[in-house]
């Protein structure tokens, strides 16, 4: 089994895994810099809510796909219906929070369970709709590379690289807009479009990361790197890059040892994975680490 | 009237069922130091955020060297209140300075070696070079207030706007920010802040703006800083400093 | 309404109402101090606790699910802390990490240790197995007060039953000060009461609740129990005694609109097959959210 998992990890697998080793990674790039800039705007667990919210779009995409009488899992048209049921989460995320006294937090409780509660309903009503034809559905739940084809993979490295070219424009207006808005708004920035730029980010990364982590966990891809990399530095640019690199090595690892390893569940593995680089950086970092901190006194 | 750096002209301002500013009309001009003074809920801080479009106005127009925000927007440089920043912030001094360069610097273009120079020539015009690649929250408030100076300064403006930029600082801070902002007058830029101290308002500043709700006055300090005037801006509730 | 419904529905549907009320109670509380990721947090995290209680003793039975959820509970609730210590980061990051560390270790241990398909799924712990929890012994409405049937009664019921009764009882008991140490923690404790003691209340209530939901009913219909029924109650009152009587209500509708609409709603559209109920039950307390975001009368604050 070790042998196998050093082929994997060295792309000696063949081509279709080495090719999803490579999708994952890049996919843990893009969500590790996105997600250290919605770490830094305080919006981390806004995704939870996006991502769950997927749900019931996939299974409505692919009722519409199944009617039409074409393969119902098509992933650029199973993405296309997580898109805009996620963003219909996000209007209504963002309706609760201007339009009613309810805090933040509890908004994001509401869409996350009402969404995630629909899109099961859809998701047993399309089991019981007939044997086999739904495979692959659950993958979006909790994430799968198996099955995955060569066009998704080729779908997530880009759309992964496009996130990352679109973050590296927008660095420093993300950056100035999260540690002190009132400025940006007094020399004329729009924070609030800002925002919008960094969500629609965010959502970019969620629609790659369901198929892959699964919509429960992909939140983490967002939130774990992030917190590790700050353990690293005091520089925003340079933790986004630390984020990218933890969360590439996480969705690479997790990716090839899957492939290795069989039975063992690729989204799982990955958030284990990062959440193990959070920990190593919480003790061995210098200064804001554990270590560095006992050798400070 | 190319000597007037920023003019308000009945702006009113209302946040929901309250009037906050209600007609605000002045004119004040370049190289001048001018403090706006008034009472808590005078809607000071308001009067700065309407003319820069930060919070929407009513009625009325800011018009900033006889033109409005938009074409001036390069000339007019602004520091808010200190208030909402997280300071565990994962920023160094230095790069908060090159904050206020971001105009020049665009969406593209890499922080080069002149633009660094020049935040080191702000940082040192407040007297915290030594401080440049410190985390922000390392510092004290008085420095970190001096930080957000040093970020105005290096947007190279010819209009400073100062939200209450000597609320809670210490002494040293004070003396520093008011050097700074005594050069910048001397070579020709006009200083509006808004200011609560009523004492150190002749001491400080060339001019004055007494603001509640609407203006009182504006004029040098000689003619439009006097008890009278003072005591129709604050009613009946005239900080006892002055009642001597 | 014959003796299939004893049978089959009865009990199921007992246990999502009881489900939601005892998520309900503590969820007030939370809603209250702004908590109310602490639910998401809770019904994801108690997935490995069921496991390893599983792999430990080879059972599925009800009483040590409960225990093994309510140690991973417990560790969760340390996790948050230490993370929060340990990196300086804002409660809210620090749930997102735990929940979703606790979760995948869940479903790494499920897969890793074989126990997967045989007993226990995934899917069984994220939607529940709501309309498995048939009573056999229940052959019609007399079964009802006859002992012998009562007691082969799933036991989700008489966990659900006692910790709603608890919880109920409790918040009873302690309402004047959950009132006081929610609304003002500093006020209340000048007057000397246990500040600290009344939040670690809180959250051992919402714990428990969580681990007794989600064994019986999943993740999701636990997440939605917690959170919006107190929601959609806080925008038709202000007044927090009649806002948890409100939330027990909207609690209690969904459950029984949601479980008929999962049983029924297919066969009324004339599609074969039932929905997930759970699922459905979600759905319904959503759209009651939604009906008193848009015309609740105390929808915004004033």
């Amino acid at each position: 089994m070790n042998a196998a998992i050093l082929d994997a990890l060295t792309l000696r697998m063949g081509y279709n895994a080495t090719l999803v080793t490579l999708g994952a990674g890049a996919l843990g790039l893009a969500t590790g810099a996105v997600g250290s800039f919605l770490f830094l705007r305080r919006r981390s667990l806004v995704p939870d809510a996006m991502a769950h919210a997927t749900l019931p779009g996939v299974g409505i995409a692919f009722l519409i796909m199944v009617a039409l009488g074409g393969d119902g899992r098509f992933l650029p048209g199973l993405l296309l219906g997580a898109g805009v049921s996620s963003l219909l989460g996000l209007w209504v995320l963002q309706g609760l929070v201007r339009g009613t006294r309810l805090p933040e937090d509890a908004a994001i409780g509401i869409v996350l369970s009402t969404f995630y509660g629909a899109g099961i309903v859809l998701l047993t009503f399309i089991q019981g709709l007939g044997a086999g034809r739904q495979a692959g559905l659950e993958g979006f739940l909790l994430g799968s590379t198996a099955g995955m084809l060569q066009a998704d993979v080729y779908l997530i490295g880009a759309g992964g690289l496009l996130v990352l070219a679109a973050l590296f424009v927008m660095r420093r207006l993300l950056v100035m807009v999260a540690f002190d808005p009132g400025f940006a708004l007094g020399i004329g920035l729009r924070p609030a479009l800002i925002d919008a730029v960094l969500m629609g980010l965010v959502l970019a990364v969620v629609l790659l990361g369901i198929r892959v982590v699964g919509a429960i966990l992909v939140v983490a891809l967002l939130i774990t790197p992030a917190v590790a990399a700050r353990m690293w530095t005091d520089r925003a640019g340079l933790m986004a890059l630390i984020a990218a690199a933890i969360g590439g090595a996480a969705g690479f690892g997790g990716a090839a040892i899957s492939a290795a390893v069989p039975g063992v569940p690729t989204g799982a593995l990955i958030v284990a994975l990062a959440f193990g680089a959070f920990l190593v950086s919480a003790v061995i970092a210098p200064r804001r680490g554990l270590l560095g901190r006992v050798w400070a006194r | 009237m190319t000597d007037t750096a920023l003019s308000f002209n009945d702006i009113v301002v209302r946040y929901g069922a309250t009037t906050a500013v209600d007609g605000a009309t002045a004119s004040l001009p370049m190289g001048a130091m001018t403090a706006i003074v008034g009472p808590n809920g005078a809607g000071k801080s308001t009067l700065l955020k309407a003319s820069l479009g930060i919070v929407p106005m009513a009625a009325g127009t800011a018009q900033f060297f006889g033109q409005p925000l938009d074409a001036a927007r390069a000339r007019v440089a602004y520091m808010p209140q200190r208030a909402s920043v997280d300071w565990d912030f994962p920023i160094r001094v230095i790069d908060v300075v090159l904050m206020g360069m971001q105009r020049t610097l665009g969406l593209l273009r890499p922080i080069g070696r002149a633009n660094r120079a020049f935040a080191f020539e702000c940082l040192e015009r407040v007297g915290l070079t030594e401080f440049a690649t410190r985390q922000i929250g390392a510092l004290s408030g008085g420095q970190q207030q001096r930080v957000f100076l040093a970020r105005a300064l290096a947007q190279k403006a010819e209009l400073y706007l100062l939200d209450e930029p000597f609320a809670g600082v210490d002494a040293k801070t004070e003396a520093a920010i008011v050097t700074v902002l005594r050069d910048l007058r001397d070579a020709g830029a006009a200083v509006v802040a808004v200011h609560h101290d009523l004492a150190t308002v002749p001491q400080w500043f060339d001019r004055v703006l007494l603001l509640n709700r609407h203006v009182i006055a504006s004029g040098p300090v000689a003619q439009a800083f006097t008890p009278a005037l003072l005591q129709q801006t604050y009613g009946g509730a005239l900080p006892p400093v002055l009642a001597a | 309404m014959g003796a299939d419904f004893v049978t089959l529905s009865l009990v199921p549907l007992l246990i999502a109402v009881l489900a939601a009320v005892a998520c309900a109670l503590p969820g007030n509380f939370l809603l209250l101090r702004r908590q109310a990721m602490m639910g998401d947090m809770m019904a994801h995290s108690v997935l490995p606790g069921l496991i390893v209680g599983f792999l430990l003793t080879g059972q599925v039975s009800g009483w040590v699910m409960f225990a093994g959820a309510g140690a991973a509970a417990l560790v969760s609730a340390l996790m948050v802390e230490a993370i929060t210590k340990l990196a300086r980061v804002d409660p809210g990051a620090a749930m997102g990490m735990t929940f979703t560390t606790m979760f995948a270790s869940g479903v790494l241990l499920l897969e890793l240790s074989g126990a997967s398909g045989v007993h226990l799924d995934v899917e069984h712990a994220l939607y529940g197995n709501l309309e498995s929890l048939i009573w056999l012994d229940g052959t019609g409405w007399a079964s009802l007060t006859d002992p012998v049937a009562l007691a082969g009664l799933p036991p989700e019921f008489g966990q659900l039953a006692l910790v709603a009764m608890v919880l109920a009882v409790l918040l009873l008991v302690f309402w004047r000060w959950l009132v006081m140490a929610s609304f003002d923690a500093g006020h209340a404790a000048v007057l000397g009461l246990p500040v600290g003691v009344i939040s670690l209340g809180i959250v051992v209530a919402t714990a428990v609740a969580s681990v007794a939901a989600f064994t019986a009913v999943g993740s999701i219909l636990t997440i939605a129990m917690l959170i919006c029924p107190p929601a959609a109650a806080r925008l038709l009152t202000n007044r927090l005694g009649v806002q948890v009587w409100l939330s027990l209500g909207f609690a209690a509708i969904s459950a029984i609109l949601g479980y008929v609409a999962a049983g029924y709603g297919p066969i009324w559209l004339g599609l074969s097959g039932a929905v997930s109920a759970a699922g459905m039950i979600a759905v319904v307390s959503g759209l009651l959210v939604a009906g008193a975001a848009l015309f609740g009368p105390h929808r915004r604050a004033s």
